[in-house]
């Protein structure tokens, strides 16, 4: 009978205090295992996410979204927004997705170059946007995507469904695709080293919750579960 | 003739004027909001900027080849499911507009499954004639009709059934042909209706967004649509943004408007029944 309304009210006797992260798309499967550990060891604390291209984030704090932790897959998104103690939790390159089995034989970034292999990479507003262009500049070939996904979500997508032979993404997105797509990993001289950086937002409604989880991500807990994924120490 | 409405006007009771105000505060605020935000002296820049040019035009040649596709197809259909008894008309015509209520990004992945390099009937289109539709124009045609042509089988399907069937029976009896019939007795007594849906399916495939950048990808030139590159340069350059989808509305705006007052003013229709 007393189903209490709370929607929106800011009921003082909160029993969970929630924390809201905005992350990474490509961040989201190694981000919900790091919740899910980091609530489990402390059960008053909730996490809801927002995931997006890390400029699509930067963009929405930006206009005041009320984001407690940013993580984002380009250091560039993070300059974007106001926040203190920006740190770097961890480190990845890039790799080539492909179909389960990679049925076209792709090895290298000049086999992108075939206009028989349809390739997909991701626009300027996710970090992934840069790694097309950063990749081939440095094989000094010259790719042309057939399309422009919004976050390295839809570059993944397409590969899986068969749509797209190949895209370039993060090397931890081939991981989190699991046995949907097959990965080339690229030789250390075409490669970049990306730095993924994470901090409290100025305006975080809740920054010591914000503390709490950052801690855990840099712990030697929350790097496990991030090596775990695939990412490499900072 | 202004007082007689005036008159009218002051019968209405005040709370559902009231309400109507805010309906129009309700639609009218986010456009002034536009507005105020718009960057008016760089604006020209951006109209003509490659981005702006490009996707305007790829969307006009779309929208325009969605509603004529919509117009072909959704016709004899309406058509078909206003006169014919056929079983399963319940069916068909659900099936004809559930792409108006599905999500524009699951009707996107649902096409990818029909038409696809992988799907049901697109891998035989790609073994057989060579054809690819995802990450092509062709695909935004084909994203736009499939969301757009629903608007024109529902209201062209209402009209059919408001329409005193006498008048054709009478030019049936004085022996004019089925298709003489139709072409001038029926089709201009549902012009109104014809019209209607065809502007509600074009402003549709017009604003198509999930679909679109689902099936068909974004790609400047080829599948970069007014709303996708919107949506994408809000991200990065939202000053630019804030241009093109003023264009996009001033461009819808003034058609419906004009059409509305050139073509809708005689909705009146000649051959239909008073409920």
């Amino acid at each position: 009978m007393a189903t209490t309304l709370s929607c929106g009210t800011d009921s003082p006797a909160r029993t969970t205090d929630t924390i809201t992260v905005f992350a990474a798309a490509t961040l989201s499967t190694a981000f919900g295992d790091l919740a899910t550990a980091f609530t489990a060891s402390n059960p008053r604390f909730s996490i809801t996410f927002n995931t997006a291209g890390s400029f699509t984030l930067a963009n929405q704090i930006a206009q005041g979204a009320p984001a407690d932790v940013f993580a984002a897959a380009d250091p560039a998104a993070m300059d974007l927004v106001a926040a203190s103690q920006v740190s770097v939790f961890a480190t990845g390159r890039a790799a080539i997705i492909v179909q389960a089995g990679n049925p076209l034989g792709i090895a290298t970034v000049a086999d992108l170059t075939d206009p028989d292999v349809v390739v997909v990479a991701c626009a300027p507003t996710a970090a992934c946007g840069r790694l097309l262009g950063d990749v081939t500049q440095r094989a000094g070939v010259v790719v042309t995507p057939r399309s422009l996904e919004d976050t390295v979500r839809g570059v993944v997508t397409k590969v899986t469904l068969g749509e797209a032979d190949a895209g370039i993404v993060f090397a931890t997105d081939v991981i989190a695709a699991g046995p949907r797509a097959s990965g080339v990993e690229l030789p250390d001289d075409v490669n970049v080293v990306v730095r993924y950086p994470i901090s409290v937002l100025s305006t975080a409604p809740n920054s010591p919750g914000a503390q709490a989880f950052i801690d855990f991500v840099l712990s030697p807990n929350g790097q496990a579960i991030l090596a775990s994924h695939g990412f490499e120490a900072p | 003739m202004t007082t007689r409405r005036r008159a009218r006007a002051q019968r209405l009771p005040w709370p559902a004027l009231l309400l109507a105000a805010v309906a129009v505060a309700f639609f009218a605020l986010p456009l002034v909001g536009l507005l105020w935000r718009a960057p008016w002296s760089s604006a020209w820049d951006y109209l003509t900027s490659d981005t702006a040019t490009t996707a305007l035009r790829l969307s006009l040649v779309c929208s325009l080849w969605a509603t004529g596709l919509s117009v072909l197809f959704g016709l004899p259909l309406a058509w078909v499911l206003a006169r014919t008894e056929l079983p399963g008309r319940g069916v068909i015509r659900a099936l004809a507009t559930l792409s108006m209520v599905l999500p524009p990004v699951v009707g996107g992945v649902a096409l990818f499954f029909a038409l696809g390099r992988r799907g049901l009937v697109g891998q035989y289109l790609d073994q057989w004639f060579g054809i690819r539709l995802p990450f092509t124009t062709a695909g935004v045609v084909i994203a736009q009709t499939f969301v757009a042509m629903p608007f024109l089988v529902i209201t062209v399907e209402a009209a059919l059934r408001q329409l005193d069937t006498r008048h054709e029976d009478a030019a049936r009896t004085l022996g004019a042909s089925a298709w003489t019939t139709f072409r001038r007795v029926t089709l201009p007594a549902i012009r109104p209706a014809l019209v209607a849906g065809a502007v509600l399916s074009w402003a549709r495939a017009l604003g198509e967004f999930g679909a679109t950048i689902t099936f068909a990808g974004n790609f400047p030139g080829t599948t970069q649509t007014m709303p996708l590159a919107v949506y994408l340069s809000l991200e990065t350059n939202p000053e630019e943004a804030i241009v093109l989808a003023l264009v996009l509305i001033a461009v819808s705006f003034a058609v419906l408007v004009g059409l509305r007052d050139r073509w809708l003013g005689q909705v009146r229709p000649q051959g239909s029944v008073t409920a």
